[in-house]
């Protein structure tokens, strides 16, 4: 279970002022679930990521991760991540980069059924400048899980991907992730996607950020089809939550 | 592609050193003179001194001074450069420093190095170091300077040790950085170590090459000198080309 209670966060700009990013957040992830971020662009969506995963440490409020505090740098549960830019180390092979985040207790961890499931057997030796954009992101993917993370922070994990490519990602996602008990919590700008595979929606408001709505999708998630997915935002919209304006 | 590229470059290698030889040979032909010696009496006079295992002994010494300053160097100067590259302050602070030392001459810290610490192995050593620690500094902080922050918030979130963090984030960044300061690195310091020896060894072949200068004997001097370029030839070729290789075969072929 993730809970976040952020009063404020400020940024230092590059001109001396002060912008305030985040004011009043809070939410709380139940344990096992996955949750979705969605709103407007600039509003802070990745600014609460990075202060989950410790990397932002200026702002006051408590982060908790299964009731412990976080602190930068330490936590109590086992926290990873799929960035937004696939962050794989380009001088070290696919298999090789997942086994460098596994702890050293897990190091003897037989990787075939996750590499086999995500469609990575035959490029455990590659390098990632041999792998398409595609592939990278599922090696992104397998690191993440790998871990065996009690919290699992995505990024927009799917970002400049071609349609087709971006939704075979999803369903390995969702795959993946129903055999492997952590709670998630996903930052996109693509409603759709958030629908297809989120228990829970919240919608922030522009800088300072706060949740304005959160909408509860209901359904399993393997019964998520394209028309399902359009009446959900259909829904979503017309109950002004979410407006695709831009 | 690259194989091919200098497989097709050896022949003309090969002419050009014939070429020069011929050169020589024909200018020392001509001129007589115990000054310039043929090609012929100086691979006599490498053999007379690799007969008497003076060469081995004293190409080996340098060699080995060459090595040890060489390592210092790169430790010492890899780490300030890292430091000044991933902090401002230390970097303003200290860049007159690095300006001051990249500007004093080798022969001022080699002389200084033997009044203050005697004539020792530690001051010869560390005088040549010092000479190269500046160019190491300045090199490997532009590495510093260009490390990407997002690897190294990839290891704090999947909490990579400090140990690990260097290895495999840190270092494979710096490669191309380090890379270049040993290339620049080696030549010149087995330059200033052959100094080192002349003022203050008794070994090695810059007191070999004083000696044989007292004696007026260019044959032996030519001997020591072209031995030591040929060694450093097959350390670049047999040791550091591959180990860049090896360095780089991540990198796509194109690059």
């Amino acid at each position: 279970m993730l809970e976040v209670d952020i009063k404020s966060m400020l940024f230092q700009s590059s001109d001396g002022g002060t912008l305030e990013a985040l004011r009043d957040l809070k939410f709380r992830c139940e344990s096992n679930s996955f949750t979705s971020i969605v709103g407007p662009s600039g509003c802070g969506k990745t600014t609460t990521l990075r202060c989950i995963l410790g990397l932002e440490s200026g702002y006051q409020g408590a982060i908790t991760v299964s009731g412990q505090a976080l602190m930068s740098g330490s936590t109590g549960g086992k926290v990873s991540a799929v960035f937004q830019e696939p962050l794989i180390l380009p001088w070290r092979t696919v298999e090789k980069n997942v086994r460098l985040a596994m702890s050293s207790s897990d190091s003897s961890d037989d990787l075939d059924e996750l590499f086999s499931e995500l469609g990575l057997m035959d490029h455990r030796d590659f390098y990632p400048a041999e792998l398409s954009l595609g592939l990278a992101r599922r090696v992104g993917l397998a690191r993440a899980f790998a871990v065996k993370p009690e919290l699992l922070i995505l990024d927009e994990p799917f970002v400049s991907l071609d349609d087709e490519t971006a939704g075979r990602l999803r369903q390995l996602l969702r795959q993946v992730w129903s055999a492997r008990a952590c709670t998630a919590l996903m930052v996109t700008h693509n409603l759709r996607e958030a629908i297809e595979l989120s228990d829970r929606i919240l919608f922030y408001s522009s800088a300072p950020s706060r949740v304005v709505a959160q909408f509860d999708v209901t359904g399993a998630r393997e019964h998520r089809d394209r028309a399902f997915i359009d009446a959900v935002r259909d829904e979503i919209e017309a109950a002004g939550l979410y407006h695709r304006s831009r | 592609m690259r194989g091919h590229a200098a497989g097709s470059k050896a022949p003309v290698w090969i002419l050009s050193i014939i070429g020069l030889l011929v050169l020589w040979a024909v200018v020392a032909w001509y001129a007589q003179t115990r000054a310039l010696p043929t090609p012929l009496q100086v691979l006599s006079a490498i053999y007379v001194e690799y007969q008497s295992g003076d060469l081995f002994f004293h190409t080996a010494a340098t060699l080995a001074r060459v090595a040890a300053a060489f390592v210092v160097a790169m430790v010492i100067g890899s780490a300030i450069g890292v430091a000044l590259g991933r902090s401002q302050v230390l970097d303003h602070f200290f860049d007159p420093w690095v300006i001051l030392f990249l500007n004093i001459p080798a022969l001022v810290i080699i002389v200084l190095s033997y009044i203050w610490f005697g004539l020792s192995e530690a001051a010869a050593v560390g005088a040549v170091a010092l000479n190269k620690i500046p160019n190491v500094v300045v090199t490997v902080r532009e590495g510093a300077k260009a490390i990407e922050p997002g690897y190294s918030e990839m290891a704090a979130v999947f909490r990579f040790s400090r140990w690990k963090t260097l290895c495999h984030v840190i270092l494979p960044q710096l490669q191309p950085y380090i890379a270049a300061a040993t290339r620049s690195g080696i030549a010149l310091i087995w330059k200033i170590v052959l100094v080192v020896e002349l003022l203050g060894r008794s070994n090695g072949v810059g007191f070999q090459i004083h000696l044989y200068f007292q004696l007026f004997d260019v044959a032996t001097i030519l001997a020591y000198t072209l031995t030591f370029v040929l060694v450093m030839l097959l350390v670049e070729f047999l040791l550091l080309q591959p180990l860049e290789k090896r360095s780089r075969r991540w990198r796509p072929a194109h690059a």
